[in-house]
């Protein structure tokens, strides 16, 4: 399907831009498994230092370059699947706002100003350019979205009784859950943050803050995964050469999401004061309702390759995994799915192994926890990024993939990296490593009083898994480099390898409709956050004023002045 | 949907009740309790050890940048420590890997967890949430010590 020049500029900026800041995403992943390991005992190496370049890791790859995919996607998916170009000026008064927003927040950490890591936790201060960036980054996505939503009831007037295409279903379900959740934390940053961090209230209430901050920050990692999830189902049966087992699977399973997204943030908070242990315990029961969907995926994403496989002359109960494409240099894009995957399996394992409270308390906040979301957020969501930017860069610039097998081997090299790094972090979680913590200062030099010799054989495999995961992503950078230097070779278009359902499936209605979902997500949200909200206003006896990470003493604006 | 579709979707849903059970017995049966909720109150923000009885303890901790106060306890073995947890600046860690005791300590809000230590020893405490330029030196330590040497 061919686009418009200014919807294909658009999708350019929106994906190359995140794959440049990867650069500096990517050198500091490999500067904190650098630092942690005790190879170097410094705080700042390049002007930079530990927990800055952490902020800048978490902000530039699980924010700006995550946000940016799933406009980009959802503009290419509706152009694709409904047949219709989104607005001209929604879309790009959409990417100014998001390249605006990320601006701003990338001058405040640049500068030093915002060395608060991606969550920004009260009462720790940053600058607030910082927090109001990442507010018009976010409003920015909110722009496309309200235009898609056009686009839909559009669609439907002209299409009566069709069923909405899967992968649109899947992107309003997610942009629906973005919208919702990101208002409490535009709340946070609104009321609370921005009048506190330049000075017109001098204290905010801390557990409120982080009960807002998770009541987004959950739904946030459905809001890296559905973009995947839409590939996996739409798309992953045919690039294996076969069919979607089951569409009304994939209905179901966004639905489930839609109304349990939400209301599980507190699972985040098991070891905290103010919310009582009922709360808590609502909310890890949800959690492990949202894994449902996670499971219903699972099997029919595998019923659907093990189809594919037996197309393929596979035999035997086993047998069809081997028969799969995964080294065709013509179908890389199988490959950065089935690793994402493969990773999925223990992300997801060890995601039900966090939510469950007791078990939490083992492993909250220890390095288990990057272990784990390098296999979430690092792994499916991460390969579905780049290996899709990779397949919509080239069709729509009409230029053939350059260095294909650096290209086709990517997603192997990357997920043996993350295999070994994770491995490594989650061990050292269990036997105590901290997270988020410049360990080479102190835990791993041996000069210091706080060394811990146990620590190095863990910290040293997340070095060597990480040194993995940079090759690979330098494999990665060096290919989309020479696929947009190279020469146009067939015409510009949209294209997407799509699934045909395998069945004939019965029309169930509850899965065409969006409104009863939308009333049950309300209820549950209500259900699961009036308590919250109770517990933080109740239990919190002060508000606190805001700090800079260098000081013990509180800012004031008189302390700012002097 | 089919039916092997269905019966997959029956076990997931088992599977899962499985593990809510299994999660309900530890907190309910084995006490594998969450913190618990404790109004506010000065009180907690002046650090202390307190004997309650031959064998009971409370700890009351500050967290702050950079340290913990107390930033060392001592109890015989055998002892039971309700801790409360606080801070007096930003938000902290505090965690002690092998009883695992994985509380934060907030602003504004008091944790709470009874912790048993029978074998002596020192047990560090880790802070194990990021609190400013000095959060990787930020330790404490509970030391058990044997009663009968
Ligand atoms: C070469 C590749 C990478 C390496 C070596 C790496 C390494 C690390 C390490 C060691 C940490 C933990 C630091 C600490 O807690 O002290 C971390 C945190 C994190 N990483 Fe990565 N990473 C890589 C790629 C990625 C990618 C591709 C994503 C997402 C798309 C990602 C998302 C995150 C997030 C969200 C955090 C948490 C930040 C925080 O705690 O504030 N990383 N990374
Ligand atoms: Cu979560
Ligand atoms: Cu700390």
């Amino acid at each position: 399907m061919t686009i418009s020049k200014s919807l294909k500029n658009i999708l350019l900026i929106e994906l190359l831009l995140p794959t440049f800041l990867l650069l500096i995403g990517v050198y500091h992943g490999l500067m904190q498994v650098i630092y942690r390991s005790g190879m170097i005992h410094s705080q700042k190496e390049l002007h930079l230092d530990y927990y800055q370049g952490l902020t800048l890791h978490g902000v530039i790859n699980a924010v700006v370059l995550t946000t940016f995919f799933a406009v980009a996607f959802g503009h290419a998916c509706m152009s694709f699947f409904l047949g219709k170009e989104p607005g001209k000026k929604a879309s790009w008064l959409s990417l100014w706002m998001m390249v605006a927003g990320t601006i701003m927040a990338a001058w405040a950490m640049l500068a030093g100003k915002a060395s608060v890591l991606y969550t920004f936790y009260a009462p720790l201060k940053a600058h607030p350019l910082f927090y109001l960036g990442t507010l018009i980054l976010v409003v920015g996505s909110w722009v496309a979205f309200f235009d898609w939503v056009v686009l839909y009831k559009r669609w439907c007037k002209e299409n009566p009784g069709k069923p909405l295409p899967l992968a649109i279903l899947g992107t309003l379900v997610n942009f629906t859950v973005w919208f919702v959740c990101t208002l409490a934390v535009g709340y946070e940053i609104i009321v609370l943050l921005l009048p506190w961090s330049m000075g017109y209230t001098t204290d905010i209430n801390i557990p409120l803050s982080r009960m807002l901050f998770w009541f987004f920050g959950h739904a946030l990692v459905y809001f890296w995964l559905l973009p995947a999830y839409v590939m996996f189902y739409t798309m992953l049966p045919k690039l294996a050469g076969g069919k979607l087992y089951s569409e009304n699977a994939g209905r179901l399973s966004f639905f489930l999401f839609l109304i349990l997204s939400i209301p599980v943030g507190v699972h985040h908070q098991f070891s905290e004061p103010a919310f009582t242990p009922s709360t808590k315990l609502f909310q890890s029961i949800l959690t492990f309702g949202v894994a449902l969907p996670s499971f219903i995926t699972a099997f029919t994403l595998a019923a659907s390759l093990e189809y594919a496989a037996w197309k393929r002359g596979a035999r035997g109960l086993f047998g069809w995994m081997a028969k799969l494409p995964y080294l065709d240099k013509n179908n890389g894009l199988f490959g950065y799915l089935i690793c994402g995957m493969i990773l999925f399996i223990f992300g997801g394992l060890t995601g039900i192994i966090n939510s469950s409270y007791t078990l939490n308390a083992m492993v909250h906040n220890t390095a288990w926890m990057p272990g784990h979301f390098h296999m979430t957020v690092a792994g499916p969501v991460f390969l579905a990024i780049i290996g899709m930017s990779m397949h919509i860069i080239s069709s729509i610039t009409g230029k053939e993939i350059k260095f294909k097998g650096l290209y086709t081997l990517t997603p192997y090299l990357w997920m043996f990296g993350i295999l070994i790094f994770s491995f490594g972090l989650m061990w050292g979680g269990l036997i105590g490593e901290p997270r988020r913590t410049d360990l080479g200062m102190t835990y791993l030099n041996p000069d210091s009083p706080l060394f811990r010799s146990d620590w190095v054989k863990t910290t040293g495999m997340a070095l060597f898994g990480g040194i993995i995961m940079t090759i690979a992503f330098i494999f990665y950078f060096t290919s989309i480099m020479g696929t947009i230097l190279g020469k146009r070779v067939k015409e510009r278009a949209i294209e997407f390898p799509v699934a045909e359902p395998l069945h004939n499936e019965k029309h169930i209605a509850i899965f065409h409709t969006f409104k009863p979902w939308l009333a049950i997500m309300a209820v549950v949200i209500v259900l699961a956050y009036t308590p919250a909200i109770a517990n933080a206003l109740k239990n919190t006896g002060r508000g606190a004023p805001p700090y800079n990470p260098d000081s013990a003493i509180p800012v004031t604006i008189k302390n700012e002045l002097k | 949907m089919d039916k092997i579709e269905l019966r997959v979707m029956k076990l997931t849903a088992g599977m899962l009740a499985i593990f809510l059970l299994a999660l309900l017995y530890a907190s309910y049966a084995r006490n594998v309790g969450m913190p618990a909720c404790v109004p506010y109150s000065g009180v907690f923000s002046k650090p202390h050890l307190q004997q309650i009885d031959s064998n009971t303890y409370e700890a009351f901790f500050v967290a702050k940048m950079w340290s913990f106060e107390p930033s060392d306890v001592y109890v015989p073995a055998g002892s039971d420590v309700d801790i409360y947890l606080t801070s007096s600046d930003v938000v902290h860690g505090f965690n002690i890997s092998e009883k695992a005791v994985n509380l934060m300590a907030v602003p504004g809000a008091i944790n709470k967890k009874t912790v048993h230590f029978e074998k002596a020893g020192i047990y560090k405490i880790v802070c194990h949430e990021y609190c400013g330029i000095g959060h990787h030196s930020m330790e404490g330590e509970i030391i058990v010590y044997d009663k009968t040497k």
